[in-house]
């Protein structure tokens, strides 16, 4: 395989790049949006505060905005490649994995039982719902005669999706307010966030984060297969056990913030191996900053493209992302 | 006594074995469903008894009765039979054509294509008469079942390949939806919500005679190509080693299995886990022969709807609660019991 990025040098001078990317997207993000900025405004809400409305809105709204979306962004790559790995599917996301949807029913179902309504309280409820969703995707999917293949977890997933979205949309009819204050969330968007609500998953994200740098290693080592690594004396059920709480912490921080967001997690580590190549290590890096450009992106396009009204980012990533999991579907399965 | 019934035409070339368990299951099934039928039918706001409910179908019953059997009870009642019969045979063809046990319409992207085009009818010509609903979603599932087999071409098709572009598309097909429903505006929404949640609040004689000949045609057609599903279902090599047309086989066994699916979707709405779990249940009483698997799912899926309904428009009155709510509640941890059974298997 043609790589890009072929060594060490070339690789830390691609993320180099990303990272100024990243920063780029960031500050794109603040500017640019319905009501027009400029950089000097955007400057000036920091340094020199004088309470017109444009510094207003920057302060309040486009930089937790761009922040939230960076932060999402980054751990729905990461999970991607966690997923990808530790399944050994390319076709491994949250969204097709049915944790979106778990969490998506955790949320709707606690607005319904115990009339929560503040986004911070969703956070919890979502990473909850998130966390048991995918156990009980992965044990399904590892139930049939064949043990963990491609296809049993898939429609493991898409099973689950199906019974939470049922129970969703029934708690939905039951309680017409509610449905109200949840369906823009369950549409998936960075906008309309708090920083606070970023404050609170970062914790889980960043250790999120750290994991998976952490299990590139063991992870490369799991990808010869189960028998190698234990020959070489890999305690495997332990690293696969590690990269499935990790994954849940990012997948989990993710949709507690951003509500469900699918093909992020998917289309990323598809686009980072033509750069980097097999190493995880790097892969690890170069997700989570493609993630968070891609994220990003994606929520600039989602200000304008049905203008004055916004798309919401979940409906954006999943047009960008079906056409992508067509592609992988039909490429990655002739190959056996 | 011989395990097997056979019989063997003289005149046409026609031939069969008719398993005598199968059969008996299948008789059994039969009256079973038409005991739920009289029983639900005299549930409700008004209590009617049984035997009044058989005078009435022979039309000796008390006119008051009558009407209420006739104009209300009776269509939802055959609507939800119907509904399941389609639902549930349409998720045996697809496990079979797919060998998974986890494959049905709602899984793989029919039902969600039917979904974004009945929402879209609701939500995008609010005022145009709610009978041409059934038909958006209808063509909905037909289209998308149409691209989901196009883009899993590729020197034929697998079953692999079709499960995980379903899959792929439905998801992005569900994203679709929420883009309609969140723009569209409130009082909408809900309608849109009950759409796919799944009801068959309000049928009338007309939803039943416009499913009935669908049923009528695909289900003994489906039966006459038992024995290719069979042969399928051994894997693709094998089926071509004993001379099918694997390929034209598995479209036309899909075709037949979304129209059922999609009429049966067009009138009662996304109703879940139907198409799942009726074949799995019926395996488990006769067996994976699909000919003898056929009647059986169909009177096994018709009678999760007619139960399921029945639940949702009594236990909960005055509310009458759209019924996929209730095959989800008890599809669902059943299935999961299945699927942790099976594996000790």
């Amino acid at each position: 395989m043609k790589v890009l990025f072929s060594n060490s040098w070339s690789k830390s001078l691609g993320l180099l790049v990303a990272l100024l990317l990243v920063i780029a997207s960031i500050l794109s993000s603040i500017v640019f949006g319905v009501l027009d900025t400029t950089w000097q405004t955007a400057i000036d809400a920091y340094t020199n505060f004088s309470g017109t409305n444009e510094e207003i809105v920057i302060r309040d709204v486009r930089v937790p905005r761009a922040l939230i979306a960076a932060v999402v962004g980054a751990s729905l790559g990461l999970s991607g490649v966690l997923m990808q790995v530790l399944t050994r599917n390319p076709l491994a996301d949250p969204g097709i994995f049915g944790i979106n949807a778990g969490a998506s029913f955790a949320v709707v179902a606690a607005v319904n039982l115990f009339s929560i309504s503040s986004l911070t309280a969703f956070t919890w409820i979502a990473f909850a719902g998130a966390a048991l969703s995918g156990v009980v995707v992965y044990v399904l999917g590892s139930l049939g005669r064949n043990g963990l293949t491609p296809v049993s977890i898939t429609l493991a997933g898409a099973a689950i999706t199906a019974l939470c979205s049922s129970f969703t949309n029934g708690l939905m009819l039951l309680n017409e307010r509610a449905l109200e204050e949840v369906l823009f969330w369950l549409a998936g968007s960075v906008s309309g966030r708090s920083l606070e609500m970023l404050w609170t998953v970062l914790p889980y994200a960043l250790i999120g984060w750290v994991g998976a740098v952490i299990l590139a290693r063991p992870l490369q080592t799991l990808q010869l297969g189960e028998d190698v690594a234990k020959g070489l004396g890999q305690k495997t059920w332990l690293v696969k056990i590690a990269t499935g709480v990790v994954i849940i912490l990012l997948a989990g921080s993710a949709v507690a913030v951003a509500g469900p967001i699918a093909f992020v997690g998917l289309v990323i580590p598809h686009l980072v191996r033509p750069l980097v190549g097999n190493d995880l290590r790097w892969t690890m890096l170069f997700s989570a900053a493609l993630g968070a450009i891609l994220l990003l992106t994606a929520d600039i396009g989602a200000r304008f493209i049905a203008e004055p009204k916004e798309m919401p980012l979940g409906v954006m990533t999943a047009l960008i992302g079906t056409p992508f999991f067509v592609y992988v579907a039909r490429k990655g399965i002739s190959r056996k | 006594m011989k395990k097997y019934i056979t019989y063997r035409s003289h005149r046409w070339p026609v031939s069969f074995l008719l398993d005598r368990r199968s059969l008996a299951v299948t008789i059994l099934l039969a009256m079973l469903t038409f005991f739920v039928v009289v029983v639900s039918t005299g549930i409700g706001e008004l209590k009617i008894a049984p035997v009044d409910v058989l005078r009435s179908f022979f039309g000796a019953g008390d006119p008051a009765h009558s009407i209420i059997i006739q104009t209300f009870r009776l269509p939802r009642i055959f609507t939800a039979l119907l509904v399941g019969a389609a639902l549930g045979v349409a998720g045996a063809i697809m496990q079979g054509i797919i060998r998974n046990p986890l494959a049905s319409p709602d899984m793989v992207g029919v039902t969600g294509g039917a979904s974004v085009a009945a929402v879209a009818f609701i939500t995008y010509v609010p005022t145009a008469s709610i009978h041409w609903l059934p038909v958006a979603a209808f063509v909905g599932a037909g289209l998308i079942t149409l691209l989901i087999y196009w883009l899993s071409w590729k020197d034929g098709v697998t079953p692999l390949r079709l499960v995980l572009i379903g899959v792929g598309l439905g998801a992005g097909l569900s994203a679709l939806t929420n883009l309609m429903i969140v723009l569209s505006p409130i009082y909408l929404t809900s309608k849109a919500v009950i759409w796919m949640t799944g009801s068959v609040y309000g049928s009338n004689w007309t939803n039943v005679f416009t499913l009935l000949p669908w049923l009528a045609v695909l289900l003994p057609l489906a039966f006459i190509m038992a024995r290719d599903v069979n042969v399928q279902q051994l894997g693709d090599d094998i089926a071509h080693g004993v001379g099918s047309r694997v390929e034209k086989q598995r479209f036309l066994l899909l075709l037949i299995s979304v129209g059922l699916a999609g009429s049966g979707v067009a009138i009662g709405g996304a109703i879940g886990f139907v198409g799942l779990l009726a074949p799995h249940i019926a395996r488990l009483l006769v067996g994976p022969a699909f000919g003898a698997l056929l009647p059986v799912t169909a009177c096994i899926g018709g009678l999760m709807v007619l139960l399921a309904d029945l639940v949702a428009r009594t236990a909960f009155s005055p509310l009458d609660l759209p019924v996929g709510i209730f095959t989800s509640a008890v599809g669902a941890p059943f299935f999961i019991y299945l699927l942790y059974k099976q594996r000790k298997a």
